[in-house]
């Protein structure tokens, strides 16, 4: 199992189970040591988490029974089925898991690492940015503040317009919200990716005035001039800009010959979760290609689908084809309340309650959904990680206590 | 849905002036469409992206990204929004006889 992020943690912790006794022989690979909770990175820049509590180590998440390996990938030989370690180790295997996630790559936009960089230009995406964050926002005593996706995909790709929520309540609760001007700012045509949020989420937008900069593919950041860039000429000027930098999956999966696609991440069926480059390869989280979020509520609906479908290739049994693309996601909206999406491959996010008639309230603010979002940090150390299910929250995406009528018009299944 | 006629064909497009059906399209309609998308003279680097598109779309079902298309066309990307100023994938996408790009989620 190549990461021991939430989608390898997740994994690992359920297959140790499911697949009892000595049978198996689990062997989680990272570099590091330290699990990030990433949710919290949002509430870092805003004084509402401290960073040094978002931690906890890697291996103190796995299991008894699983073995854990403190080392970077070199590269996987497909051929050969062995993992090549960068200690000059190798680790053969029955079966490889792709759970590392996706990479930051800031690198990859002109000047996003130049002049300004953690003085006028800031991400949230790391623990370190967005401590400094913290600081600059702090500071910012007025400006305009630019919002910024460099490109998707993106890890959790609500979290910017959460940022932009949680700024205008943050300014208002200092004061200065009338001297603060904020404008989101990205290369898609609308606010979100998908049509019934999008009406929703620009709407919330304009509430909140919060100015929308739609189609914009930075291809500069003018950090020392404070100016965005386009690839077509236009430019968003800004004092503080706080940017999602450009994604991709790991270097290892490039260095990987057959393994990835041009921006490293792994084709795999959408929904058994194999790797299309070989049976015995099988991929959860944000580093498989599959057509939705890339985000922990993915890799948990995932979990059971790849947990299953490796006990069944082992046995030799056909594998189930059992992933809906099921994603749920809590919208912080500011002021103590928040929205909640759920959707898959299929079907939009409409409106109505989740999991059932009784539940929390979709597509619409509501106090409760802040504090489901808060209760999340709970669920992910103590349900999500050892690799559970969450009572009452299904894999598959649940259609009880939703209004079908916002979906009469589904988006065709992709068919890739 | 709308139809129009390219190079004496009769095609489907979407709202969005997309084909809906991408086996409708022949190179012959290429210099059509580009005018109408504002692009007068077609060169080979149009023409290297075009092909990459059709390319992409016939093995994976979809069009590529701009990001994708400067990794992988050949062509960087600030040298696409030259020779497709208004929106490299789109106008690409439109002008080779595919689906919008689906993008990412």
């Amino acid at each position: 199992m190549l990461g021991g992020g939430t989608a390898g943690t997740l994994l690992a912790n359920r297959l140790r189970r499911e697949l009892a006794g000595p049978a198996a022989e689990i062997v989680v690979v990272d570099a590091d040591d330290e699990h990030l909770y990433q949710p919290g990175l949002l509430f870092v820049p805003f004084g509402l988490a401290r960073p040094e509590a978002l931690v906890r180590p890697r291996q103190r998440q796995l299991r008894s029974g699983v073995e854990f390996r403190r080392a970077a990938v070199e590269h996987v030989d497909l051929q050969t089925d062995t993992v090549l370690l960068a200690d000059g180790t190798s680790l053969g295997y029955d079966v490889l898991v792709v759970a590392t996630g996706a990479r930051l790559m800031p690198e990859e936009t002109d000047g996003l690492l130049g002049p300004g960089w953690l003085e006028k230009v800031f991400s949230f995406y790391t623990l370190d940015a967005a401590t400094a964050l913290q600081r600059a926002m702090a500071q910012f005593d007025g400006g305009r503040l630019a919002i910024g996706v460099m490109d998707m995909p993106i890890k959790c790709p609500v979290a910017p317009l959460e940022f932009g929520f949680l700024a205008d309540w943050y300014f208002r609760q200092r004061g200065i919200r009338d001297r603060v001007e904020l404008t989101y700012v990205t290369p898609l045509d609308g606010a979100f990716t998908k049509a019934t949020c999008n009406r929703e989420l620009s709407g919330l937008l304009g509430d909140k005035g919060i100015s929308l900069v739609t189609e914009f593919n930075t291809g500069e950041v003018d950090g020392s001039g404070g100016r965005l860039i386009a690839y077509d000429g236009r430019e968003v000027p800004f004092d503080l800009a706080v940017l999602v930098p450009l994604h991709g999956g790991q270097a290892y999966v490039d260095r990987s010959p057959g393994l990835g696609d041009e921006l490293g991440f792994v084709p795999t069926d959408p929904h058994t979760l194999q790797a299309k480059a070989k049976p015995n390869v099988f991929v959860i989280g944000d580093a498989a290609d599959v057509p939705t979020s890339k985000a922990g509520s993915v890799a948990h609906f995932e979990g059971a689908t790849v947990a299953g479908n490796i006990r069944r290739y082992l046995a030799g049994e056909p594998l189930d084809a059992g992933f809906d693309g099921h994603t749920n996601c809590f919208i912080e909206s500011g002021f103590g309340k928040a929205l909640l999406i759920d959707f898959n491959y299929e079907t939009e996010p409409v409106t109505g309650r989740f999991p059932g008639r009784a539940g929390l309230p979709l597509l619409r603010q509501s106090r409760l959904n802040h504090l489901g979002k808060l209760a999340f940090g709970w669920l992910y150390w103590h349900v999500l990680l050892p690799g559970r299910d969450i009572p009452a929250v299904p894999s598959r995406m649940p259609m009880t206590g939703k209004r079908t009528a916002d979906a009469a018009h589904p988006r065709p299944a992709p068919d890739n | 849905m709308p139809t129009t006629s390219y190079a004496g064909a009769e095609v489907t497009l979407n709202d969005e002036g997309f084909f809906t059906d991408p086996r409708q399209w022949t190179e012959a309609m290429v210099p059509e469409i580009a005018r109408q998308e504002g692009i007068g003279e077609l060169t080979d680097r149009h023409w290297q992206v075009i092909e990459f598109m059709r390319h992409e779309y016939e093995s994976k079902g979809t069009g590529p990204t701009v990001r994708v298309l400067g990794k992988a066309s050949g062509v960087s990307v600030r040298e696409l929004y030259g020779l497709f100023p208004k929106g490299p994938a789109k106008v690409a996408a439109k002008i080779a006889g595919i689906p919008k790009p689906r993008g990412c989620i």
